[in-house]
């Protein structure tokens, strides 16, 4: 690796940082229509969704029975009202078992 | 009422540095055998800051592709952020813009995700602050630790932890949905529509997500807008 590497990092930052912060700082204090502003309320909710789906699918290559099954744990544990942490933990560990009876 | 402070944050954050945990070894660990020194892969991670572009950054690298086209595949990438950025600006409290610059640089697909779907209308910074250095923490610390010890977790564990981002997704989503189909709907139709576009190729995942989470949003908007008039209309006509 050399020099030029870390210009590639710092590229890298930079087109990473500039996204993220220039709606935080440039947009605070700016009154948007409401319209916009319910639209960028409901933003986190559809993420949510395309964040999930299809990625779950292939959590484990060769395997889409793999994240359904801690799609679908993770849900069960979710609807509970439980915090997230045990939703996380709760997933983790059927899936241990899951790999310990059919991956090890 | 409690004030959300950084500790709260941080206690937020945890599952964020669970699910960070695998993937940051992994990281470490074929930064490794990609050829990255340890100040390199550590200068990703700590200045770059965003998982899917650093993995796709070594696959680059080690079929030797220019550094310019990597910084730009890295920009296309990592946009999505730009979308997350402008929605959480709607959900954090006023406060200095410089602090807010800092805070914006440790915003990802999974911190915005938890502060996002807080029930709060305005989230005090601090708080932001928690859940970023919680899950920032673990990214680095652990990109480390991979490119260090030069081995990963045993096989069954790490396939099972690789569940915990997703998981995560779904603990903070659920209890949104529950009661609520206006969120059901903005989840299940952009779950739908990058989908479509993972399936048919149309667009890379980065612009699937924006292009997706963009479409829902807006289409579910005017649609219940559009709902709202007519049942105002129909209450008028009966009154």
């Amino acid at each position: 690796m050399g020099i030029s590497y870390w210009w590639m990092i710092l590229g890298m930052a930079l087109v990473t940082y500039l996204p993220r912060a220039v709606p935080l700082t440039f947009l605070q204090g700016i009154e948007l229509p409401p319209f916009l502003t319910s639209v960028l309320r409901n933003i986190p909710f559809a993420i949510l969704g395309a964040l999930i789906f299809p990625a779950i699918f292939y959590v484990k290559q060769g395997d889409y029975f793999f994240g359904i099954l801690g799609a679908v744990v993770a849900f069960g544990i979710a609807y509970s009202g439980v915090n997230v942490i045990f939703v996380v933990l709760g997933a983790i560990g059927v899936l241990a078992i899951y790999s310990l009876m059919f991956y090890v | 009422m409690t004030k959300l402070g950084f500790f709260n944050g941080l206690k937020a954050g945890m599952p964020i540095a669970i699910g960070y945990f695998p993937v940051a070894i992994t990281f470490g660990l074929l930064a490794k055998s990609t050829g990255l020194s340890l100040f390199e892969a550590m200068a990703m991670s700590i200045f770059v800051y965003a998982g899917a572009s650093q993995y796709i950054s070594l696959t680059l690298i080690s079929k030797g592709v220019d550094p310019i086209v990597i910084v730009l595949n890295t920009f296309v990438v990592n946009f999505r952020h730009f979308l997350m950025s402008a929605s959480l600006n709607e959900k954090m409290a006023a406060d200095k813009k410089w602090r807010k610059g800092i805070f914006a640089f440790l915003v990802t697909d999974e911190t915005f995700s938890v502060l996002a779907t807080r029930k709060e209308e305005r989230l005090p910074l601090a708080f932001g602050c928690g859940v970023n250095i919680a899950a920032y923490t673990s990214w680095w610390l652990f990109t480390a630790v991979g490119h260090l010890i030069g081995a990963n977790l045993p096989l069954f564990l790490q396939s099972a932890m690789s569940i915990a981002l997703y998981a995560m997704f779904i603990g903070l989503l659920v209890p949104s949905m529950k009661g609520n189909r206006k969120i059901v709907i903005l989840a299940a139709s952009a779950a739908l529509i990058n989908c479509l576009f993972y399936w048919t190729n149309w667009l890379t995942t980065g612009w699937a997500i924006i292009v997706s989470a963009l479409a829902s949003a807006l289409i579910v908007e005017i649609v219940y807008r559009r709902f709202d008039k007519k049942k105002k209309g129909a209450q008028h006509s009966l009154t």
